[in-house]
């Protein structure tokens, strides 16, 4: 199958995201993480957060929603089959806390052929309620036997 | 100061995570992709068995980093990694690393998560500030 570069350039509706503090506790929980800055409110703020903070790793909850619909656009025609998550880049800004309400924008960078895979490069760029960028990241997905 | 230097080595982490780890994973996150929570579909699909999530396993590193940088979820300002292979619960995990540039209080580092001897995630590069 020829690479598909139809999505290169574009840019899908927001997807918004509201931090609940148990979500940010079972995320640390499973990661093995007990820094009380994840778990209790006291200790954050003594801390200098303005609540429970998310580890940073945490962009994986609210930003993959953003990625998710992306994947199942016609224009990117993803071959699921054949698809890896090749690498991932994440640059943080201020940090992601309890009752945060994050909005997520996904963007298609690029689409090209290298040695007989697809690369498929994604940006995100999520942003809290006062437009403060909290993290962005750049999702690439290889995709095997393509036709260049 | 950090009073790091290029060549010096970081702590690292060594995990076993155990085999609920795919499914306690996948409910935090979201990924529910039945390779990593369904070892009659992963063997389906021709893996030897279910497989961690790559995001779990690159979570391991961004730990690492943020732990040698004295733990502060503020600590790690980027990460970047690229996912070179499968990786499995029930058999442990190790992520080491070294400084490859220091600027004061500013670390980068290159790190590797490695299992059985295979490097699951290299050229991992984190930047840190010491706090």
């Amino acid at each position: 199958m020829a690479l598909k570069t139809d999505a290169v350039g574009k840019s899908w509706p927001a997807y918004e995201y509201e931090v609940g503090r148990e979500k940010i506790r079972e995320y640390a929980q499973v990661m093995g993480i007990d820094n009380p800055v994840h778990f209790d409110a006291e200790a954050a703020k003594a801390e200098g957060f303005r609540n429970i903070v998310a580890p940073p790793m945490f962009v994986v909850v609210y930003a993959a929603g953003g990625m998710g619909p992306v994947l199942f656009d016609p224009d990117v025609a993803m071959n699921f089959a054949a698809m890896v998550h090749g690498a991932q880049e994440f640059e943080w800004g201020e940090p992601v806390v309890s009752g945060d309400l994050i909005t997520t924008t996904t963007t298609c960078k690029d689409i090209y052929p290298k040695d007989g895979k697809g690369f498929y490069v994604f940006e995100t760029e999520s942003k809290n309620q006062n437009g403060d960028l909290v993290c962005r990241a750049t999702w690439t997905n290889i995709v095997r036997g393509i036709e260049e | 100061m950090s009073a790091k230097e290029k060549g010096d080595k970081i702590d690292g982490l060594k995990v076993t995570p155990d085999k609920y780890v795919p499914h306690r994973y996948a409910g935090a996150s979201g990924d529910f992709n039945p390779i990593h929570i369904d070892s009659e579909f992963a063997q389906m699909v021709g893996l030897p068995s279910s497989i961690l999530h790559g995001l779990y396993v690159m979570g391991l590193v961004a730990q690492s980093a943020a732990r040698e940088a004295g733990g502060d979820p503020r600590a790690l300002k980027r990460l970047s990694v690229q996912f070179r292979g499968m990786s499995y619960p029930e058999q442990e995990i190790e992520v080491t690393g070294e400084v490859i540039e220091a600027d004061g209080d500013d670390v980068t580092f290159d790190l590797v998560a490695t299992q059985n001897g295979n490097q699951v995630i290299r050229n991992a590069t984190a930047d840190v500030t010491y706090g």
